[in-house]
């Protein structure tokens, strides 16, 4: 492995300080289940592991009724769909951490690191994007706020600034009536990378959709929404129809490539069939709310 | 601050405290096997794969690939050294020994640990939690029943001491 220091960082303040004195070369060290490998495999110049894993507040997770839930951005992915409300409340950020790797790396991995290193596969992303949810992050210039639908700019790259990193991520509260789902496809059984991945959060009034996020991932440079496959649902009656025609915007949506993984008619036919699902599973949910 | 090059670590080993010298870039799984000589922690891939690697970190299951050794400052580490006890191999030890759940033997030392962990958690898994558990550890000889069975086996033995 190249030269390289390690960091405790015990606050907030300690960490934005560590990574701006540290450069370009210094990392946020979360579960280190993505950026070790990459330390050691050279494909990054690291020079600097910052661990925020002793800060408090970024090892929290809290949920309450009114405010939704705020999960710190390096709690272990095994707490999380562990939690007990992040099953009643939000089954698809649920489904999609209990899913990402295997035991050994859900001890580690994190929401905060699957989401900083922007992977177009990232399993949590179309969750999180499809719950709304919100990145806390602090920095040299104090605290701000960033939806999650905007902080991935391209493969590996998301729009933290120099000496920025992420505190916590946070979910509203769903509105009643509402259900939610994620699925992936994957040629295995567990332990792959997704050749496809969606999740869809809907609100129904009777059995019409009044309010719907659709996300696919794998299929472009980031995780994307699809808005043609929200016009399709909002204001509809939810038959086989209205599911269909958002299958075929999330077809036409998807923009992917080829490569060992799967072809770009796999992975158009996948997005289509994949928010199907997740917009039944979502709706069938959202009537027992 | 940050520490580079030389580090002392102290950190609790299979239940003794031990203070050891480790560099900066050492993986929790370059420490284990160079530094404490503890080479029943396998490297089979060195990238998060296999398993080959895995140790009980603060209760949880971990690849010891993708842990830092600097991280460990103040944890507590099990490694299949530590499973045995001072007069009798552990239940999963015995079971896999009986049941041939391994050929070339790289694999096991993760296998029992993973396996470990999975029965502190779930003490009477079916044989789909466990193959969901363990799908994080790859062998290439056994085909992987015989290790279920072994699994099964030795939850068993252990439910029946309680
Ligand atoms: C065997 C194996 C299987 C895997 N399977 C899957 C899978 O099925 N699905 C999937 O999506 N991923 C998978 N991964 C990838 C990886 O485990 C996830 O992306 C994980 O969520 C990364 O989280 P981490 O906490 O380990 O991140 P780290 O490795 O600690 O960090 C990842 C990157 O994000 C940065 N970072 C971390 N936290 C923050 C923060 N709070 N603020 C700013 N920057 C931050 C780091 O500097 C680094 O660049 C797998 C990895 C392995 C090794
Ligand atoms: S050597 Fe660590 S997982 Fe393979
Ligand atoms: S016994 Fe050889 S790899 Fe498992």
């Amino acid at each position: 492995m190249q030269a390289l220091r390690y960091a405790r960082a015990t606050s907030i303040d300690e960490a934005v300080r560590m990574l701006r004195e540290g450069g370009e070369t210094a990392r946020v060290l979360a579960g280190g289940t993505d950026v070790i490998v990459q330390a050691r495999e050279r494909r990054r110049v690291i020079d600097l592991f910052v661990d925020i894993k002793h800060i408090p507040e970024v090892m929290a997770l809290e949920y309450d009724p009114q405010h939704g839930l705020r999960v710190g951005a390096a709690v272990p992915l095994y707490r999380v769909y562990g939690d007990a409300n992040v099953q009643r409340v939000y089954p698809a950020l649920r489904a999609a951490a209990h899913v990402i790797g295997g035991k050994a790396i859900q001890g580690r991995a994190s929401l905060g690191g699957n989401l900083s290193n922007a992977s177009p596969a990232a399993d949590s992303i179309p969750a999180m994007m499809a719950l709304d949810g919100v990145a806390e992050i602090a920095g040299p210039n104090g605290r701000r706020e960033m939806r999650v639908d905007e902080f991935c700019t391209g493969p590996g790259r998301n729009a933290l600034q120099p000496g920025e990193f992420i505190v916590a991520l946070r979910f509203p509260q769903p509105a009643p009536h509402s259900g939610q789902a994620w699925e992936r496809f994957i040629p295995r059984n567990e332990m792959d990378i997704a050749v496809v991945n969606a999740a869809c959060a809907l609100t129904l009034a009777g059995d019409t959709v009044t309010a719907a996020r659709v996300t696919i991932g794998a299929v472009a440079p980031t995780t994307i929404m699809v808005p043609a496959a929200v016009e399709a649902l909002v204001g509809r009656r939810l038959t086989d129809d209205t599911i269909a025609a958002a299958g075929t915007a999330a077809k036409d949506a998807a923009t992917p490539i080829d490569d060992m993984r799967g072809t770009v008619r796999q992975r158009k036919h996948l997005a289509d069939v994949l928010v199907q699902r997740v917009v039944r599973a979502a709706a069938e949910r959202a009537r027992g709310n | 601050m940050a520490t580079s090059g030389r580090l002392v670590i102290t950190a609790t080993i299979n239940g003794d405290e031990r203070t050891f010298l480790a560099d900066s870039r050492d993986s929790l799984l370059e420490a284990l096997r160079e530094r404490l000589n503890l080479k029943g922690v396998k490297e089979g891939c060195n990238n998060g794969n296999c398993g080959a690697c895995a140790v009980i970190l603060d209760g949880h299951l971990v690849n010891s690939c993708c842990v830092m050794a600097a991280e460990i400052e103040g944890s507590r580490v099990e490694t299949v050294e530590g499973l045995a006890g001072p007069e009798a191999l552990h239940p999963l030890q015995q079971c896999f020994l009986e049941g041939a759940a391994l050929q070339c033997g790289i694999c096991t030392p993760g296998f029992l640990m993973s396996a470990k962990a999975l029965l502190a958690e779930n003490p009477a898994p079916t044989d789909e939690e466990v193959r969901f558990w363990l799908a994080g550890n790859l062998c290439r000889c056994t085909g992987y029943d015989k290790i279920i069975e072994a699994v099964q086996a030795a939850a068993e033995q252990m439910r029946a001491r309680k």
